[in-house]
């Protein structure tokens, strides 16, 4: 669905992202575990169109996205939910929602739009009652659970998290994970970064490690979590944050 | 919806109670500057769409609201007498393109009507607009602000320094805008509450389309920009496109006010593309409380009309500079509440 090939990007003169590669099959979950300031966040921006790159191959559903315009890589189905939810909060809940659909406007009849709406709220219990509430006025957990249904109101079906899980508390963190694995079972995919890494490395199928910039290890997630390097670097902190599904 | 409807009945009784009031009291006159008042108030509505919606910062509309003036003052006095024969102006004429009049002393001048000034002024505004636009709203931040005031100071040089525009005299005798019989922008004294009725008519027009535009799905996309561009950008808001448009509708309306204004005084001078007069519109749009524009319209006939009466005297632009600075020091949500949303 996704393939990443030796892509490179960074900042001003800095190269942040080194030839990187990676790929996610329709229906999977895949985590991206790394330190902070290994490059995740860039790495998804440079997916959605956000920063460009300087080198390499963005392709989805066969479409070559590099460098594309980052409305239309969100009407082909790939979207992301920013790193520290960036929800509109001077709006409503349910005008963040249907901002999340702004690319479906001009195809699709409204009632299709209403249906997600619908479905957003149905996972979101929470977001439909305080429809007509401010987002800023919504705490740090309801504000994620916004941001991830504005991305689901896109109607696209790959949908790429970054860090969901930051500054959350532990039950709150439970909750975001379960609905991830939710959304999949709903037919999405789902490319995660995280820091949290066993609790999101426990719902994925695979997982990739980074660092400084480079790809520096692919392995299905249940592999990753026996891996001695892995535990000592990534796994030591949080073992409360497991999760059961 | 319903208390903008509210505020248009309030706005028609305020514009008829004027009418009445100053009449009773001999004061008739006073019309001619709420007149003036009604076309810079356009500009400052165009701006509040551009910076309490869109987020950016115009140090250029007066630099749009000069061409708009100027464009139509060249074309609606330029002589074409002299090439009356050629066959391209036959063609012009035989379109309607062309007018003919008599000057002061009885010459007969052939010239543009002034529906094709008009026409010209707002589609030469848009075009230099989108041009400015294309580039520097593709960047994100307050580049536009740095950008327009580069093409302010520009366009008030080459007004200053170009024999066709006048050069420091401006252009004088200019002819009415006749946009129906019997309905005419010009600045003659028995038709100066006719004038008065149709500036604000317009203004209220404008209000209106402005008012459906921000509460449409254009508005949201354009508060959401305002709010978070990244995130507008990440759920696939076309955020260049968003502002790009808004800019170059913002200048399409000032060079409207400027082409209309500039009829109804018979004439344009190189003042008005200075940037002080560009500061002013900012000034107001941001005492008006930035997202309003009932606040921007409110405050921009208070102070325009304070201005143009002469009020301020000499302090004129240092007026509207400390409002200006108190307005982002003290109140940088603006101090008129009327109409603000949320
Ligand atoms: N806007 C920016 N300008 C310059 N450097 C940046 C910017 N954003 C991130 N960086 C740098 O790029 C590197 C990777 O950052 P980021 O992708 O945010 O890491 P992560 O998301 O893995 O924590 C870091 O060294 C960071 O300092
Ligand atoms: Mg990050």
């Amino acid at each position: 669905m996704l393939r990443v090939r030796n892509i490179e990007a960074g900042y001003g003169k800095v190269k942040v992202l080194r030839r990187v590669s990676l790929h996610v099959s329709p229906g999977e979950i895949v985590t991206i575990i790394g330190a902070n300031g290994a490059g995740k966040t860039t790495l998804l921006k440079s997916i959605a169109g956000l920063l460009r790159t300087w080198s390499g191959e963005i392709r989805f559903r066969d479409k070559d996205i590099t460098n594309g315009a980052p409305e239309s890589i969100v009407a082909l189905g790939c979207v992301l939910v920013p790193e520290g939810r960036q929800v509109f909060s001077t709006m409503t809940v349910r005008e963040n929602l249907e901002l999340g659909a702004t690319v479906r406007y001009k195809r699709e009849p409204k009632e299709a739009i209403q249906d997600d709406l619908n479905r957003v709220f149905e996972l979101f219990p929470r977001l439909k009652e305080r429809q007509g509430q401010l987002a800023g006025t919504l705490s740090g957990g309801e504000q994620q659970m916004l941001a991830i249904g504005r991305a689901l109101m896109s109607g696209a079906e790959l949908i790429m998290m970054d860090e969901p899980s930051m500054g959350l508390a532990p039950v709150i963190v439970k909750e975001i994970f379960r609905i991830i694995s939710e959304l999949r079972k709903q037919g999405k995919t789902i490319l995660l970064v995280e820091q949290n890494a066993k609790a999101a490395l426990s719902i994925s199928d695979r997982g990739y490690v980074i660092e400084t910039g480079r790809i520096v290890l692919q392995e299905p997630a249940e592999a990753l979590l026996e891996n001695r390097d892995v535990q000592r670097a990534y796994l030591g902190r949080d073992l409360d944050a497991e999760v059961e599904i | 919806m319903r208390r903008s409807y509210i505020h248009i009945l309030l706005y028609l009784a305020l514009i008829v109670g004027v009418d009445l009031l100053t009449h009773a009291l001999g004061k008739s006159y006073y019309l001619t500057q709420l007149t003036m008042s009604f076309y810079y108030s356009m500009v400052v509505l165009g701006l509040v769409l551009l910076m309490g919606y869109a987020g950016q910062i115009s140090l250029g509309h007066a630099g749009f609201f000069a061409i708009g003036g100027y464009s139509t003052a060249v074309l609606s006095t330029i002589n074409l007498m002299p090439y009356k024969e050629k066959p391209i102006i036959r063609l012009l004429e035989s379109m309607g393109f062309l007018l003919m009049r008599e000057d002061l002393y009885g010459a007969r001048i052939l010239s543009f009507n002034p529906w094709i000034g008009v026409i010209t002024a707002v589609v030469l505004a848009g075009v230099v607009a989108y041009l400015i636009g294309i580039p520097v709203l593709k960047l994100k931040g307050h580049y536009l602000a740095m950008a327009t005031l580069g093409f302010g100071i520009i366009v008030y040089r080459v007004v200053l320094g170009t024999p066709v525009f006048g050069e420091a005299d401006g252009i004088s005798d200019v002819p009415g805008f006749q946009i129906f019989p019997g309905l005419s922008i010009n600045g003659e004294m028995d038709t100066k509450r006719m004038n008065y009725y149709i500036a604000s008519a317009i203004v209220l027009v404008l209000l209106y389309l402005l008012m459906n535009l921000i509460n449409s799905r254009v508005g949201r996309a354009l508060r959401a920009i305002h709010g978070s561009e990244d995130a507008a950008e990440a759920v696939g808001i076309d955020t260049a496109g968003y502002k790009l448009r808004v800019f170059v509708l913002s200048a399409v309306i000032a060079a409207f006010a400027g082409a209309l204004l500039t009829h109804f005084n018979g004439g344009i001078g190189p003042g008005e593309s200075s940037v002080m007069k560009s500061v002013r519109y900012v000034a107001i749009v941001a005492a008006g409380g930035m997202a309003s524009l009932w606040g921007g319209l409110a405050t921009s006939m208070v102070l325009n009309f304070l201005s143009l009466r002469g009020y301020f005297g000499s302090y004129d632009d240092a007026v509207f500079g400390a409002v200006l600075i108190l307005i982002m020091l003290f109140a940088p949500e603006g101090i008129i509440k009327i109409g603000r949303r949320q």
